[in-house]
């Protein structure tokens, strides 16, 4: 019978849902159970519907498994419109304090499901599938493990529906990146240990003797989060049929796991395995190797070394001692090194191909995503320093900060991947649309140039606003002061978000009839034609 | 000896020691005699297929 292990366990799944929504002893965990019942009933309809009776097709291993690959793809398309659908949202929140909707639409709550549903749901849907199709091609293997690489699938999309709508309940440890409670981090654990068999069962049983390059940054990545999130989320439960848990840790030591998880969040899962992504993507694309393949490796174990140590900046000037922010400070300096490398080694993988940046719009994407990868990775340090950090922390900079990093690197770069694997995976000549793919480009770019710029802006003002003291010792500004100062910067905080959301859903129209097979008939892009390459001879 | 005092002090000596002579072999180990080649084939891994 097909899938009738799965079935068992999905229906395992529902009847503890259904003991949990039941016994619960808070009223949020009963109406989670009951979200968790639902999804899991209908998910095991679907598999019922599917199954099969007739002997056991035997597996073509000689083939790449793709599947999981093609819903990846799609997942990553829809979170991504979500994601920055909520982010919007949560950005004219901000600026028009009425839309908070109480008690489920609240900031508070919109807030972690934005950036969950960004960072998670849309970054975290674009690494499975792209480490998933790189690791099968350069290891010039099938996925090991057979069905497990769609339970990773499946896995990773109940968490990502468990998480959101604990946060809109109201269910939250409170930890940065980290809201989900324990029950939720536990299932997300067991998910996150198949995706680490699927991906180490594959390079193990690979045909290629060399372990490419991309593969160690996925590697990198799908480890240190493992550590990260097992740490950071050691907790005990209130009851183990309640949503309450408290930290193991307390105090500063609490602060700094959460800061040690928060930053390797963005270094491991946002970084390392983005540039995993881009040392594989960007040379498929231009069609040349990359840059320095020696430089890809020291800058490898030079961002490995360096990034676990850089969390204590996001502490500077609290109760952690004094050498651990110095520490933190000196770290992530240092980082500017391997991150400019990186940088360079990807834009260089061009050298020659300068053109392509005019006539192919994914390179185009690709380049200004490494571009920002640069400017993110050096605004960063810069910020650490503690006296930038007096002006800056707790301000709007930050955020601004964060999105440039966001928006403009992990985002052009998924985007990028889309658009280069969508074709290749259902077997089409070419996308729907190559001009829709710069108006995406365009219309990210302001976005993202719209955001940053308005950011900083009022980031600085805040914090000269909360420093400003009078001839006489008072503060010059109360903080409602500083409140009403940002709305313009807030409104057009949220219209350079709806731009770069725009060219999100350009995007989904532009996958969606690729996928359906359909072609656009449009003019070429301009500048010089492209010439085939010369073959060596035979 | 405290546990914490004890690990802290093994963090910043052996541990620390242990760790950048790893990371110094491994940027010596990069660029070996003959590795040049051997880098220049890894790097075209990704074009080789499709």
């Amino acid at each position: 019978m097909r899938y009738g292990a799965e079935i068992v366990g999905v229906g395992v799944l529902a009847f503890i849902a259904l003991i949990g929504a039941a016994l619960g002893v808070d009223e949020p965990f009963r109406q989670h159970m009951w979200v968790l019942f639902f999804t899991v009933v209908a998910f095991g309809a679907l598999l019922m519907r599917n199954t099969t009776f007739g002997p056991k097709q035997p597996v073509d291993q000689s083939i790449y498994m793709d599947g999981p690959i093609r819903y990846g793809a799609i997942a990553t398309v829809f979170w991504a419109v979500v994601g920055l659908l909520v982010g919007v949202i949560v950005a004219l929140q901000l600026a028009f304090p009425d839309l908070n909707v109480e008690p489920w639409f609240n900031f508070g709550r919109t807030r972690p499901l934005h950036t969950s549903a960004v960072i998670f749901a849309f970054c975290g849907n674009a690494l499975i599938s792209t480490s998933f199709y790189c690791v099968q091609r350069t290891s010039r293997a099938r996925l090991f493990g057979g069905n497990l690489a769609w339970f990773v699938f499946w896995g990773y999309q109940l968490f990502i529906v468990m998480a959101a709508t604990g946060y809109l309940l109201g269910i939250t440890q409170s930890r940065e990146y980290a809201e989900p409670e324990w029950y939720v981090d536990i299932w997300l654990t067991i998910v996150w240990v198949a995706y680490l068999v699927v991906f180490l069962g594959t390079i193990l049983k690979r045909k290629e003797p060399h372990i490419y390059v991309a593969n160690w940054f996925y590697l990198a990545f799908i480890i240190t989060i493992a550590m990260l999130h097992i740490v950071n989320n050691l907790a005990m439960p209130v009851s183990f049929l309640g949503s309450r848990s408290y930290s193991l840790f307390s105090g500063v030591q609490d602060a700094l796991t959460q800061w040690w998880y928060g930053h390797n969040a963005v270094g491991f899962f946002l970084t390392a395995g983005f540039l995993g992504m881009m040392y594989y993507f960007v040379p498929k694309q231009a069609g040349r190797p990359v840059y320095s393949y020696r430089l890809s490796i020291i800058h490898f174990w030079a961002l490995i070394f360096l990034y676990i140590w850089a969390g204590p900046h996001h502490l500077h000037y609290t109760a952690l001692p004094d050498w651990a922010q110095t520490l933190g400070m000196v770290f992530s300096i240092m980082l500017w090194m391997p991150s400019w490398g990186g940088m360079i080694n990807g834009l260089m993988t061009l050298s020659g191909a300068w053109d392509k940046i005019r006539t192919d719009p994914i390179i185009r994407m690709m380049v200004a995503a490494i571009a920002f990868y640069g400017m993110a990775t050096f605004e960063g340090p810069m910020m650490s320093i503690k006296a930038v950090n007096s002006l800056s922390h707790y301000t709007d900079w930050t955020i601004g900060h964060v999105h440039s990093g966001a928006l403009g690197w992990n985002g052009l770069i998924s985007f990028a991947a889309v658009y280069f694997l969508v074709p290749k995976l259902w077997g089409r000549a070419g996308l729907y649309s190559q001009r829709m793919v710069i108006w995406h480009f365009w219309l990210a770019m302001t976005g993202i140039v719209i955001y940053a710029a308005v950011m900083w802006v009022s980031g600085i003002m805040q914090g000269l606003m909360w420093r400003e003291y009078d001839e006489q010792g008072f503060l010059v500004y109360s903080f409602a002061e500083t409140v009403a100062a940002m709305f313009p910067y807030y409104a057009a905080r949220a219209f350079g978000g709806g731009l770069y959301l725009l060219g999100a859903l350009i995007m989904a129209y532009n996958i969606t009839r690729t996928i359906l097979g359909h072609q656009r008939e449009e003019a070429p892009i301009g500048g010089v034609a492209h010439k085939p390459a010369l073959q060596p001879a035979e | 000896m405290e546990t914490y005092t004890a690990m802290r002090e093994f963090a910043d000596s052996w541990a620390l020691l242990a760790m950048t002579l790893f990371f110094i072999g491994a940027v010596l180990f990069v660029f070996r005699p003959g590795s040049r080649d051997l880098a220049k084939d890894a790097a075209h891994i990704p074009l080789k297929d499709d």
